[in-house]
C-alpha cells in the first residue's frame, strides 16, 4: 500500500466536477505542461512555498504557506466521511483531480478502494496520460471519468502540453469499450482548439466511440490562473487579453448536438 | 400582474409611511369617559375596541377588492398610548431619521401634545412596567444583556389555524354562550373572572361584525355614485360579502380572504402585538374553497391569483408601528413579520403541498413585495419539485421565501408537550420561530446577549463600559488555571442574568394579564373561548415564553480563542487578552491577526471550535428551558436575532474573537461574518452539532452569489444542500444572493467575507483568492446578473 500521497486540496461542496454535491482531492504533481493550466500550483510533484498576502484593518500581512500536503489514505478518509450527508443525499461522491491523480497510481487505487468499501460514488477527472496496461486495471476502481481531451493533432499536443497525445486516445478507446461511463471535457483555448478544424476532428472521434451516451462539456477558457501564477513566483505563458469568441462556441454546440451528444458549456 | 394589481401595488409601494393620531385621540377619549370606569378590565378593553371601530375611518381604495385599513389610508400608522406614548421629541425622531422613518404633520403633532400625551404621561402601561420591575433588571437591561418585547407592545406572536374558515363570529358568539351557561358560582372559584371575560369576547366580535358593516355601507354608498357599471356590480358584490363576512363562516375564495383581512385588521387595532398577526397555513386554508369554486365554475384561476395579489398588498399596507426612544436600533424595519406558511404535512401526515401552493408561489415571486413575509415548510415528504420552485424565486434575490424543516419543527413542538395533529397544524412566524398554529400562544420575551455574559465574566461581574457591577463576582480570571474554570464561571454568570430576564418576564406576563388583556384575539386562538381565559392570561391550550439567544457564533469563536492561545497554546497571558480588548487591538495588531487568521472557527466542521458552541448552547438550555410562566406555561429557547445582534454589539467591547469594539455579534446560529472559508457543506456540519430539536427555532443565513444560480444543476443541488441539512434536523435556513455591494465591500475588509464564493468559469472560488482585477469583472458582472 502506498504510505502517502501528495494532496493539494480538499475541496467539499463541489458542484461543478460530476453528479451530485461531490468532495474534490487534489492530486499533487502533472506530467503535462499545459500553457493555460487553471491549477499551476498542481503541476510540480513537490509541496511548494506559496506567498500568501491577507489584509486587515488596511494593512497587508504576507506569509508563506506550504501547497501540497502528504496524507495517508485515512487521513484523506477522514475528511471525506465528513460530507458523507452530503454525497447520499444529493447522488454525489468523490472526484479525484489534480494534478494528474493517475501520477500517484497506486495512492489513487487505494483511496479508490477506500472509497468502495464504504459505497462513496467515484469519479476520476484525468488527462488520459497514462501507461495503458496501467490504466486498464485502474478503469474498473471508478464510477465515472471526466476525460480531458485537449488537442488531435499530435505536433500541436506537443507544442501546448509537453507532450504526445498517442496514450490520451488509446486510453480513452480502452475507456470506452469497459461501459464505465464517461464524460469527454475539452478545455476550449482561444487560438489552439476552438477552430472549426479542431471541433471537426473531436466531432468525428467522439462519433467513432461505442459509448452510447456521448457527453461532452466544453470549459470556455479563463484567465483566471494568472493571480496563481503570480503567487507561485512563476511567470504566465499565456496572453492575459484573450477571451474566448461565444457565439463561434455555440454554433460548434449545436453541431454537437445534432450528432447526438449531449453538451454542457461552462461545468 | 394585470393593470388594477399594478396600480394598487404601485400606490402601496408609494404610500409615505405617516403617523396617524386617530387611534390615539379615539382611545384617549374612551378612557376620558365614565363608561371606561364602571367595568371590569376585560370589558373595558372590549368597549375600548368597540368604540374605535364604531369610530375610525373607513378607508375603501379605488378599484380594491379586499377592503379595510388599520389606518385612514394606507401606511398611515397608529399608536398605542395605552402601551407605550411617543412623545413629541419621538415623533421629530421618527420623522427626521434617515431610515424607517414615519413622518407627522401639524394637526398629529398638535393632538398628542394637547389631548394624548397630557392623558396618558405617565400612565401607561410600560411606565406601569418600568415601576414594578426590580433594579436588577434595569442594569442588566440598560447594560444591553437583554432586551424585553413587551416594553412597547403587546404579547402576541400568535398565528391563525382554520377556525375562520368553519366558524362564523356568530357561531363564535354561540360558544361564548355555551361557556357562559357552564359557569358554576358555587364551585368555581374564578367565575366571575371567566364571566368577564367571556362578556368582554362576546363585545369584541359584536364589534367586529359591525365594523364589517361599516364597510359594507359605505361601499354601497361609493356604488350609488359610481359611473362605470362593472366597478358598480363589483362594489356591491363586496359590500354583500362585508355583510356575510366576518358574521358567517365564508363560502367562497373572497369571502375568506375577506374575513380573515377582517380579523387581521381587528388583531392589530385592539393591540400592537408583536409580528402584527399571521394567517398561517395560506395554501391548506385557502384550498378547499379554491377546489370548490373551480368545480363550480364560480372563480377561475386568474380571478384567484388577482384576489391573492390584492390580499398581498393590503399587508405591505401596514408597517411595523413604531417605537419610542432608546430601542429603535433594535429592530429598526417597516416589516412586521406576518410570515406566509406554505407546504409541510397536513394533520394526519400527509403531503400537504398542492396546486394552490404553487399558485401562491407564482403571487410571491410576482408581487416582490417587502410584506408579507413568505416561507416554504419542506417536509421529507414533500416533492422537489416544490422545493424546487421556492429556489427558483430565492434566487431572483428579494430574501423570500426562507425554508424550513417541517419534520424538524414538528419534532420541536411534540417535545414540547404538543399534540402531533396540533404539531403538524403548527409552522414558524415571525423570523423562524415554531408554534402550533391557532391553539398556542408563543411569545418572545427578549433577545439575549450571551457574548456580553463573557465580557461581565472577564471583568468579575462589572461591565467595563460602565464599571458598574451587574454581574456575580465569580473570581479574576486571571487567576483561572484552566479553561473549564473560566467556563464554569461563565455559566453562573449566564444563570444569573437568565434568572434576572425570567423574574422581570414573569412581572411583565403577569401585567399584560391584569391590565392589559386582548378579548378580541381571545377569540380566534383556542382554547381561549371555553377556557374563559384571555389570551394574554394562559387562556390557549399551549403557552411557551422564548428567550432568544443572539451571537451563538461570536461566543463560540471568543471562547475558543481563550481556549486555543491562552489555555493550550499558552502564547498569551489572560492579562494580556484582556489589556488588548480594552484598547480595541491598538498596539496589538499582531495578536488581532493571529485572532482572525490563525485561530480555529466555528462554522468549518472543526472538532476544536464547533465543542465550544455545543457547551454554551447546552448551558443556555439548561439555564431556560422548563422554567414556569406564570401564565402556566413554560420557557423555553430559541436562537435568532431579527436585527439585534447589531444594538447588542454596540453593547460590548472588544472580544477574543477579534471583534472589534461596537462591531455587531453574529447573528442567529450563523458562524461570524467571514470566520466560515470551507463552504456551504462545512457549515450546515457545524451549526447542525447542536440539537435543534431542543429550541423553538433556529436561524441560520447563507450567501451566494447569483452566477452560482447560472443553470438548472444548481437549483438542484441547492435543493440537495437543504435536503442533507434537514436530515441533520436543521430548523432553517435562508439564502442571501449577494449583490455587487456585498462584492465591493469584500474587496476593501476582506477579513469579513472569507466566506464569500463567486462562481468564476465553470467553477467556484472565495472571491478573496480572486485577484483584483477578476474582482472587478465578477462586481461588474453581478451587478448585471441580479434581477
Amino acid at each position: 500500500m502506498a504510505a502517502k500521497g501528495l494532496i493539494f486540496d480538499i475541496k467539499r461542496f463541489s458542484v461543478n466536477d460530476g453528479p451530485g454535491i461531490r468532495t474534490t482531492v487534489f492530486f499533487k504533481g502533472c506530467p503535462l505542461d499545459c500553457r493555460w493550466c487553471h491549477n499551476p500550483e498542481s503541476q510540480s510533484c513537490e509541496p511548494e512555498p506559496i506567498s500568501v498576502t491577507r489584509r486587515l484593518n488596511g494593512k497587508e500581512y504576507q506569509h508563506q504557506e506550504t501547497v501540497g500536503k502528504y496524507m495517508t489514505v485515512e487521513e484523506v478518509m477522514a475528511e471525506l466521511l465528513k460530507e458523507n450527508i452530503f454525497h447520499e443525499t444529493s447522488g454525489g461522491g468523490v472526484t479525484f483531480s489534480g494534478g494528474e491523480p493517475l501520477f500517484q497510481p497506486e495512492f489513487l487505487a487505494d483511496l479508490a478502494r477506500a472509497c468502495r468499501t464504504r459505497n462513496i460514488h467515484t469519479c476520476l477527472d484525468t488527462s488520459g496520460y497514462c501507461d495503458p496496461c496501467l490504466f486498464s486495471r485502474l478503469i474498473p476502481l471508478f464510477d465515472l471519468f471526466l476525460y480531458d481531451i485537449k488537442i488531435f493533432d499530435r505536433d500541436q499536443h506537443i507544442q501546448y502540453t509537453g507532450y504526445p497525445n498517442d496514450e490520451i486516445l488509446a486510453n480513452l478507446r480502452q475507456l470506452d469499450k469497459t461501459g464505465v461511463p464517461y464524460i469527454i471535457r475539452v478545455p476550449v483555448i482561444p487560438g489552439v482548439n476552438d477552430d472549426a478544424e479542431s471541433m471537426n476532428s473531436l466531432l468525428t472521434f467522439t462519433g467513432s466511440l461505442g459509448n452510447p451516451v456521448k457527453e461532452v462539456h466544453f470549459l470556455p477558457y479563463h484567465p483566471l490562473a494568472f493571480h496563481k501564477l503570480e503567487n507561485l513566483g512563476r511567470t504566465d505563458k499565456m496572453d492575459k487579453s484573450i477571451r474566448i469568441n461565444e457565439s463561434e462556441l455555440h454554433k460548434f454546440v449545436i453541431e454537437f448536438e445534432q450528432a447526438g451528444c449531449k453538451v454542457k458549456t461552462g461545468g | 400582474m394585470n393593470e388594477r394589481i399594478r396600480k394598487l401595488r404601485e400606490e402601496s409601494l408609494k404610500a409615505v409611511n405617516r403617523i396617524s393620531a386617530e387611534r390615539a385621540l379615539l382611545v384617549t377619549r374612551f378612557y376620558r369617559s365614565a363608561v371606561a370606569h364602571e367595568v371590569t378590565v376585560p370589558v373595558q378593553r372590549a368597549l375600548c375596541f368597540d368604540y374605535i371601530l364604531k369610530h375610525k375611518s373607513i378607508c375603501i381604495l379605488p378599484n380594491e377588492l379586499i377592503v379595510g385599513e388599520r389606518g385612514p389610508s394606507p401606511k398611515a400608522t397608529p399608536t398605542y398610548p395605552e402601551i407605550n406614548l411617543h412623545s413629541l421629541q419621538d415623533l421629530e425622531v421618527l420623522h427626521n431619521r434617515e431610515k424607517v422613518h414615519f413622518q407627522s404633520d401639524e394637526d398629529t403633532r398638535k393632538a398628542f401634545a394637547e389631548e394624548v400625551i397630557p392623558f396618558w404621561k405617565g400612565m401607561t402601561n410600560r411606565d406601569r412596567m418600568m415601576r414594578l420591575l426590580p433594579l436588577e433588571w434595569h442594569q442588566a437591561y440598560e447594560a444591553g444583556i437583554f432586551t424585553e418585547f413587551m416594553e412597547q407592545r403587546a404579547p402576541g406572536h400568535t398565528v391563525l389555524g382554520d377556525k375562520i374558515y368553519h366558524k362564523g363570529m356568530q357561531d363564535i358568539i354561540t360558544d361564548i354562550h355555551r361557556a357562559m351557561e357552564k359557569l358554576d358560582f358555587m364551585n368555581d372559584p374564578q367565575a366571575f373572572e371567566k364571566q368577564e371575560e367571556l362578556k368582554a369576547m362576546e363585545i369584541s366580535a359584536g364589534a367586529i361584525i359591525l365594523y364589517a358593516l361599516r364597510h359594507a355601507d359605505k361601499l354601497l354608498e361609493m356604488a350609488s355614485g359610481e359611473g362605470d357599471p362593472d366597478r358598480k356590480r363589483e362594489l356591491e358584490e363586496i359590500a354583500s360579502i362585508c355583510r356575510w363576512v366576518p358574521a358567517y363562516a365564508p363560502r367562497t375564495f373572497h369571502e375568506a380572504l375577506q374575513y380573515y383581512w377582517f380579523v387581521h385588521l381587528g388583531v392589530i387595532t385592539e393591540l400592537n402585538p408583536w409580528d402584527s398577526f399571521n394567517p398561517g397555513r395560506l395554501d391548506q386554508h385557502l384550498y378547499p374553497f379554491y377546489k370548490k369554486e373551480l368545480e363550480e365554475g364560480t372563480l377561475t384561476a386568474d380571478r384567484a391569483i388577482e384576489l391573492l395579489q390584492a390580499f398581498w398588498i393590503k399587508f405591505n399596507n401596514h408597517p411595523a408601528p413604531p417605537k419610542v426612544g432608546i430601542t429603535a436600533q433594535e429592530s429598526n424595519t417597516y416589516t412586521d413579520f406576518s410570515l406566509i406558511n406554505l407546504g409541510g404535512v397536513k394533520a394526519d401526515g400527509s403531503d400537504a403541498v398542492n396546486e394552490l401552493t404553487y399558485i401562491i408561489l407564482d403571487v410571491i415571486e410576482e408581487m416582490r413585495l417587502l410584506q408579507p413575509s413568505s416561507m416554504v415548510q419542506v417536509s421529507k415528504k414533500n416533492p422537489d419539485s416544490f422545493l424546487h420552485r421556492a429556489i427558483r424565486i430565492i434566487k431572483t434575490g428579494f430574501g423570500q421565501p426562507s425554508v424550513f424543516n417541517t419534520d424538524a419543527i414538528v419534532q420541536e413542538l411534540v417535545r414540547q408537550g404538543k399534540s402531533i395533529e396540533d404539531a403538524r397544524r403548527g409552522g414558524a412566524s415571525g423570523c423562524v420561530e415554531s408554534g402550533a398554529f391557532g391553539t398556542e400562544s408563543y411569545i418572545l420575551t427578549g433577545y439575549f446577549n450571551i457574548p456580553k455574559v463573557l465580557e461581565i465574566t472577564l471583568h468579575n461581574g462589572k461591565d467595563p463600559l460602565t464599571g458598574k457591577r451587574i454581574g456575580m463576582i465569580t473570581g479574576d480570571p486571571a487567576d483561572f488555571s484552566s479553561f473549564e474554570e473560566l467556563l464554569d464561571a461563565f455559566n453562573r454568570q449566564l444563570r444569573h442574568f437568565i434568572n434576572i430576564k425570567i423574574k422581570g418576564s414573569n412581572i411583565i406576563e403577569k401585567i399584560f394579564a391584569l391590565y392589559m388583556p386582548a378579548p378580541f384575539l381571545s377569540l380566534l386562538i383556542d382554547d381561549c373561548v371555553s377556557n374563559g381565559k384571555d389570551y394574554n392570561a394562559g387562556g390557549t391550550r399551549y403557552n411557551t415564553s422564548y428567550i432568544q439567544g443572539v451571537g451563538m457564533g461570536t461566543i463560540t469563536d471568543s471562547l475558543t480563542a481563550l481556549q486555543y492561545h491562552v489555555f493550550d497554546r499558552k502564547t498569551i497571558s489572560l492579562k494580556k487578552m484582556l489589556d488588548a480588548l480594552e484598547k480595541n487591538f491598538e498596539g496589538y495588531e499582531d495578536l488581532h491577526y493571529e485572532l482572525v487568521y490563525n485561530t480555529p472557527k466555528y462554522g468549518n466542521d472543526d472538532a476544536y471550535a464547533d465543542e465550544n458552541l455545543v457547551r454554551v448552547f447546552e448551558m443556555y438550555y439548561d439555564a431556560v428551558d422548563g422554567m414556569p410562566s406564570p401564565r402556566g406555561g413554560t420557557y423555553r429557547i430559541n436562537l435568532l436575532p431579527t436585527t439585534c445582534h447589531v444594538y447588542f454589539g454596540s453593547k460590548i467591547r472588544a472580544l477574543p474573537d477579534g471583534r472589534k469594539a461596537k462591531e455587531p455579534v453574529s447573528e442567529g446560529v450563523s458562524p461570524v461574518q467571514g470566520s466560515d472559508h470551507q463552504g456551504p457543506t462545512s457549515v450546515i456540519k457545524s451549526v447542525a452539532k447542536i440539537d435543534h430539536i431542543r429550541t423553538g427555532g433556529t436561524l441560520l443565513n447563507q450567501k451566494f452569489a447569483p452566477s452560482f444560480f447560472k443553470d438548472d444543476d444548481s437549483i438542484q443541488k441547492l435543493g440537495q444542500l437543504i435536503r442533507s441539512y434537514f436530515r441533520l434536523d436543521g430548523h432553517h435556513i435562508q439564502f442571501n444572493v449577494v449583490s455587487a455591494d456585498t462584492l465591493r465591500d469584500a474587496q476593501k475588509h476582506p477579513e469579513k467575507h472569507r466566506d464569500l464564493i463567486v462562481r468564476v468559469a465553470g467553477y467556484s472560488d472565495y472571491f478573496n483568492d480572486l485577484g483584483g482585477d477578476l474582482q472587478d469583472e465578477i462586481i461588474r458582472r453581478t451587478e448585471h446578473e441580479v434581477l
